[in-house]
C-alpha cells in the first residue's frame, strides 16, 4: 500500500483510498456527509484552472472541495 | 415541538413528503406529480422555499410537500433544519425518498436517517435508465428486505414509476399512521453502550414521545446536534443535563482511545451499515458495460485549463446577449402597452392631479415593475437550462478561486454578470439570481454588491455624458466604468465579509452532476414561479413608491399666482394660434410628466422636445412672471427651420412655456426643495439642484435620472435614448465641468439600487435590515467617491 498524503496532493488521474477526515465542526460533517468516509475509494478528476477547487470521483458521482477542505482529508494513495 | 396535527393529513386530504439529495430528480418527480399544481411560499424565518401540491391518484386528492434538496438530515444547513422542522411539525404520512439509483451509497444515507427517525418510506428509485446504462443492477427485493422500507424502480423524466410509488406511499401511510418502528444501527461499541445507557432514560422522561423515537434522540446528544439540544433543553432541562453528561464521557472517552468524534463515528457507521448491505449483492454491477462517462468527455472541454474560461465566457456573453437584447423586444410590447394606455388615459380623463397620478404616478409606476417581467423571465429561463444541465455548477467550480479572495463563492459569477457584470444587465434578476448560493453570507454579500454593476438604466446617463464629455476615446471610458463597477463590487464585498457580514467561508462542499439535457416542464416551471413571485411581491410594494414618488415631485406645485401667469400667457398663446388661418391642427401642447419611468415611448408632451435648447436658459429660473419664456422662445426659433410657419412657431412657443412651467413646478416640489436643500451637503460634489433631483428621482428607478434632468433644465420630455438636446445643452452649460462629470457619474454607478431592486434586496434577504443597508451604505459610499473624484480632479485641472 502506498504512503499517507493529504487528499489535497493526489495528481490528476491518481488513485486513492481515504485513511480519515482530520476535521470536526460543520465542515467535517459536510464532508463526510457526502460520503468522504474511511474505506472509499476516490480518484482525482482534475483541478479548476487556477488549480483550486479539486474534482474527486468517488461512490459514482464527482465533487468539488477547496484545496482547503480537502486538506482535512488524509488518503493512501495506491 | 408544537403538538401533531391529524397525521399525515391537511384539511382532510392526506399529506406525503418528497424528499431526496439534491440532483436525485426529487424536483423532476414533484412536477410530475403536481404538474402546475404548486403552491411556493417559504418555511417560516428563513429564506428556504416551501413548495406544495396536489397529485390526484385513483380519484382522490393528495397533497405533496417538497422537502428541500439535502443530504443528510443534520441540521447544518438552514435546508436541513427547515426540512426537519417540518417533518415533525406537519408530520406527513409518509416519505417518499427519490433515490438517484446510480449513486446510490450516497443517497441511501439520508433514506438511513429517515429511517432511524422511524419515518415510514418509500423509495423512488430515480433514474433506472442511466443506471441501466451504466451496467448497474439492483436487487430490489433483497434492498427491500434488508432496509425494511419498499422500493420502486422509475424514472421521473418519462413518469414510469411514480403512480406506483406514490400508491405505495398512500398505503403505506395508511398502514402505519406516520410512524414505523425505527431502524437501529450498530455504531460500535461505546456508542452502542452509551446509546443503551440514555435511551431508557429518554424512554422514561417522555422525551419528544411520539414525535421522535429516544434512540435517535440519543444520538443526536452523542452527535452535538444543536437544535435537539436546545429543544431537549426547553423541555426537559434536567434530563437533558444528565444526557448530556453521558454523551460528554462518551465523547471524551472516544477522543482519549480513537482521536475521533462521536458524530465522525456515526457518519463512518451509516455508510458502513449502508455499504454492507450493498455488498449483500444490492446492487451489481457490469465490469463489460463500464461507462463511458460522456460528462468526463464534455468536461474535458468545458473545464479544460484554457478552453474552459474562454467558454464560460462565451456562454456569459450569450446568456447577457439573449436576456438584454432579446428581452428587448417583449420589453417593448410592455411599454408600449403601457404607454398606450397612458395615452389613453390621457385623452379621457379631465386635467388634474387624478389624473397626473394615474398617468404619471400609476400607470408608470407599474409598467416600470412589469417592463422587467420579460427579461426576468428569459433570464430565469436561461439560468434554469444552465441550472438543469449542470452547467452552472462547473461555473462556480471554475470561478471560485477568484471570488474567494473577495469573500463570495464560486457561484457568484452568475447573478453578477446578469446584474450588469457585461453592461446592460439588471439588478433585479440579478438579485434574484443568488438562490443558486447555497451559503448565506456569501449570498448576502453578493446579493447587496451587485447593485454597483453598470445596468442597463445606468447606460443612458453614461451614453449621454460620455458623449459629450470624451470625445476621445468613448468605447474605452464606458469599458473603464464597467470595470469601475466591478473593482467596488468585490472591494465592498471583501469590506463586507470582514465586517457586517463576517464569517468563515463556508464549506464548499459541491457536486458536479452529470451533464443531463433539461426537460421544458421543469424549465417552464421554474420560471414561471419566479415571474410570478416577482410580480406579486414587487408589484404591490412598488406602486406605493412609485405613487409616493409622484406626489413628491408634484406638490405643492406652483401657487396660484404662478400658475396665473403662465395660464395668462398660455391663453395669450392660443388666441394668437386660434386667429391663425388653417386651425384645424391647433392643439395645445400637453403637461409634461414630472415623473417618467420610460420617458422614450412617452406620446404626452411629445411637442416639448421640439423645443430648441437655450430657449429658457437656466437662469431664469426664478420668477415665472419675470421669465417670460414664450417671449425669449420667440428669437430661438431662427436657429430652427427657415420654412417654420407662424403656427409652428406659436406651437414652440407653447411647449416651451409649458417646459418653463414643468421646471418651476418641479423645483417648487417637496422633491425640488429637498434637491435645493442639499446643496449645502452636495456642493462638494459639485451638483446643484437640478443634480439632486435628478438623483432622487434615480432612486425610484435609474431611467428617470435622464428625464428628470431634462425637466429641471426646462428641456421638457427628454427621451432616454435619443437625448441629444440635453447632451448639447450640457455640453454647452459651463458648469458641467470634467470634476463635475466624473463625480456624476460615479455617484450615479454607485449610488442607491431603485426601488424594484431594494425591493427585491429586502425580499430575498428577509430582511428591512439589508434594504435600509444597500440604500444608505451605498449613498454614503457614491458620496465619498463623488466629493473625492470631485475634489481631486478639480485640484488636478
Amino acid at each position: 500500500m502506498g504512503e499517507i498524503i493529504s487528499l489535497c496532493d493526489l495528481k490528476k488521474g491518481q488513485k486513492a483510498v481515504i485513511a480519515g477526515v482530520d476535521v470536526g465542526g460543520e465542515m467535517g460533517r459536510r464532508i463526510r456527509d457526502m460520503g468522504l468516509t474511511p474505506g472509499v475509494e476516490v480518484s482525482c478528476v482534475g483541478r479548476a484552472p487556477l488549480q483550486d477547487p479539486v474534482a474527486l470521483r468517488f461512490m459514482g458521482f464527482t465533487l468539488t472541495l477547496r484545496n482547503r477542505e480537502a486538506g482535512f482529508v488524509r488518503v493512501r494513495a495506491s | 415541538m408544537t403538538a401533531p396535527a391529524q397525521q399525515g393529513a391537511q384539511g382532510g386530504h392526506m399529506l406525503i413528503a418528497i424528499a431526496g439529495n439534491p440532483n436525485s430528480g426529487k424536483t423532476t418527480a414533484f412536477n410530475r406529480y403536481t404538474g402546475a399544481r404548486q403552491h411556493v411560499g417559504n418555511y417560516p424565518g428563513v429564506t428556504v422555499e416551501k413548495k406544495s401540491g396536489t397529485a390526484h391518484l385513483d380519484g382522490r386528492d393528495i397533497i405533496l410537500m417538497d422537502l428541500p434538496g439535502m443530504y443528510s438530515m443534520s441540521a447544518y444547513s438552514p435546508e436541513e433544519t427547515a426540512a426537519r422542522q417540518a417533518l415533525a411539525e406537519e408530520r406527513p404520512g409518509a416519505i417518499i425518498d427519490v433515490v438517484n439509483a446510480g449513486v446510490l451509497e450516497r443517497n441511501l444515507y439520508l433514506t438511513v436517517q429517515f429511517l432511524e427517525m422511524g419515518l415510514p418510506v418509500v423509495m423512488c428509485l430515480n433514474m433506472m435508465d442511466e443506471a441501466r446504462a451504466q451496467g448497474l443492477s439492483i436487487n430490489v427485493p433483497l434492498l427491500e428486505e434488508l432496509t425494511g422500507a419498499k422500493a420502486v424502480p422509475a424514472v421521473a423524466r418519462s413518469g414510469e414509476g411514480l403512480e406506483e410509488t406514490l400508491r405505495a406511499a398512500v398505503e403505506l401511510a395508511e398502514t402505519s399512521g406516520g410512524r414505523i418502528p425505527p431502524l437501529e444501527i450498530s455504531y460500535g461499541p461505546d456508542l452502542d453502550a452509551a446509546l443503551a445507557e440514555m435511551e431508557p432514560v429518554i424512554r422514561e422522561a417522555g422525551l419528544f414521545a411520539g414525535t421522535y423515537p429516544p434512540r435517535w434522540v440519543a444520538m443526536k446528544f452523542l452527535e452535538c446536534d444543536r437544535d435537539m439540544l436546545r429543544a431537549a433543553q426547553d423541555a426537559a432541562p434536567e434530563v437533558a443535563a444528565r444526557l448530556q453528561a453521558t454523551a460528554d464521557k462518551t465523547s471524551d472517552h472516544l477522543r482519549s482511545t480513537a482521536g475521533v468524534d462521536a458524530e465522525a463515528v456515526a457518519a463512518d457507521y451509516r455508510y458502513g451499515w449502508i455499504r454492507s448491505i450493498l455488498r449483500q449483492g444490492v446492487r451489481t454491477e457490469d465490469e463489460q458495460k463500464k461507462r463511458i462517462d460522456f460528462s468526463d468527455k464534455i468536461d474535458l472541454v468545458l473545464t479544460h485549463r484554457i478552453a474552459g474560461p474562454l467558454v464560460l465566457l462565451a456562454v456569459l456573453y450569450g446568456m447577457y446577449f439573449l436576456t438584454i437584447e432579446v428581452g428587448a423586444y417583449p420589453l417593448d410590447l410592455v411599454t408600449g402597452a403601457f404607454d398606450r394606455l397612458q395615452a389613453a388615459a390621457d385623452d379621457l380623463m379631465p386635467a388634474g392631479p387624478l389624473k397626473s397620478l394615474v398617468i404619471s404616478g400609476i400607470i408608470a409606476g407599474v409598467g416600470g415593475v412589469l417592463g422587467f417581467v420579460p427579461l426576468i423571465m428569459i433570464m430565469f429561463m436561461l439560468i434554469a437550462v444552465l441550472e438543469d444541465f449542470g452547467y452552472m455548477a462547473r461555473a462556480a467550480y471554475m470561478m471560485d478561486r477568484i471570488f474567494r479572495i473577495f469573500g463570495l463563492h464560486g457561484a457568484s459569477i452568475m447573478p453578477f454578470i446578469v446584474a450588469g457584470g457585461i453592461a446592460g444587465g439588471c439588478a433585479v434578476p440579478g438579485v434574484m439570481a443568488t438562490r443558486t448560493l447555497r451559503s448565506p453570507r456569501e449570498r448576502l454579500a453578493t446579493m447587496l454588491t451587485l447593485p454597483f454593476m453598470t445596468c442597463g438604466a445606468k447606460i443612458p446617463v453614461f451614453l449621454l455624458f460620455i458623449n459629450a464629455f470624451f470625445d476621445e476615446n468613448k468605447t474605452l471610458a464606458m469599458f473603464l466604468f464597467t470595470l469601475a463597477g466591478w473593482g467596488v463590487a468585490m472591494l465592498a464585498a471583501l469590506f463586507m465579509r470582514s465586517t457586517i457580514i463576517r464569517g468563515d467561508a463556508a464549506p464548499f462542499v459541491m457536486e458536479l452532476p452529470p451533464y443531463r439535457w433539461p426537460t421544458a416542464a421543469g424549465v417552464l416551471i421554474h420560471t414561471w414561479e419566479r415571474a410570478w413571485q416577482y410580480v406579486k411581491k414587487a408589484g404591490t410594494v412598488i406602486l406605493a413608491i412609485s405613487i409616493l414618488i409622484w406626489a413628491g415631485m408634484t406638490y405643492p406645485g406652483l401657487s396660484e399666482t404662478e400658475e396665473a401667469a403662465y395660464e395668462t400667457q398660455k391663453s395669450a398663446l392660443e388666441a394668437r394660434l386660434t386667429a391663425l388661418p388653417q386651425d384645424d391642427a391647433a392643439k395645445a401642447a400637453g403637461y409634461p410628466d414630472l415623473f417618467q419611468h420610460d420617458p422614450a415611448a412617452s406620446t404626452v408632451a411629445k411637442d416639448g422636445k421640439a423645443s430648441a435648447p437655450g430657449s429658457t436658459a437656466p437662469e431664469d429660473k426664478a420668477a415665472p412672471g419675470s421669465a417670460a419664456p414664450a417671449d425669449k422662445a420667440a428669437p430661438a426659433d431662427g436657429t430652427g427651420d427657415a420654412e417654420e410657419t407662424p403656427r409652428e412657431r406659436i406651437e414652440q412657443q407653447l411647449a416651451a412655456l409649458e417646459n418653463a412651467r414643468a421646471a418651476e413646478s418641479l423645483r417648487d416640489s417637496y422633491a425640488g426643495r429637498l434637491g435645493t436643500a442639499l446643496e449645502g451637503i452636495t456642493a462638494p460634489a459639485g451638483f446643484d439642484w437640478r443634480v439632486n433631483i435628478a438623483l432622487i428621482g434615480g432612486i425610484a428607478a435609474k431611467e428617470v435620472v435622464i428625464s428628470t434632468l431634462g425637466t429641471a433644465y426646462s428641456l421638457g420630455e427628454v427621451d432616454a435614448e435619443n437625448a441629444s438636446g440635453l447632451e448639447q445643452y450640457i455640453q454647452a452649460d459651463k458648469s458641467w465641468t470634467k470634476p463635475k462629470v466624473m463625480a456624476f457619474l460615479l455617484f450615479t454607478l454607485l449610488y442607491s439600487p431603485c426601488f424594484v431592486t431594494l425591493t427585491v434586496i429586502k425580499q430575498e434577504s428577509g430582511s428591512w435590515r439589508w434594504f435600509f443597508f444597500s440604500l444608505f451604505f451605498n449613498l454614503a459610499l457614491a458620496y465619498g467617491v463623488a466629493v473625492a473624484a470631485y475634489q481631486f480632479l478639480g485640484g488636478l485641472l
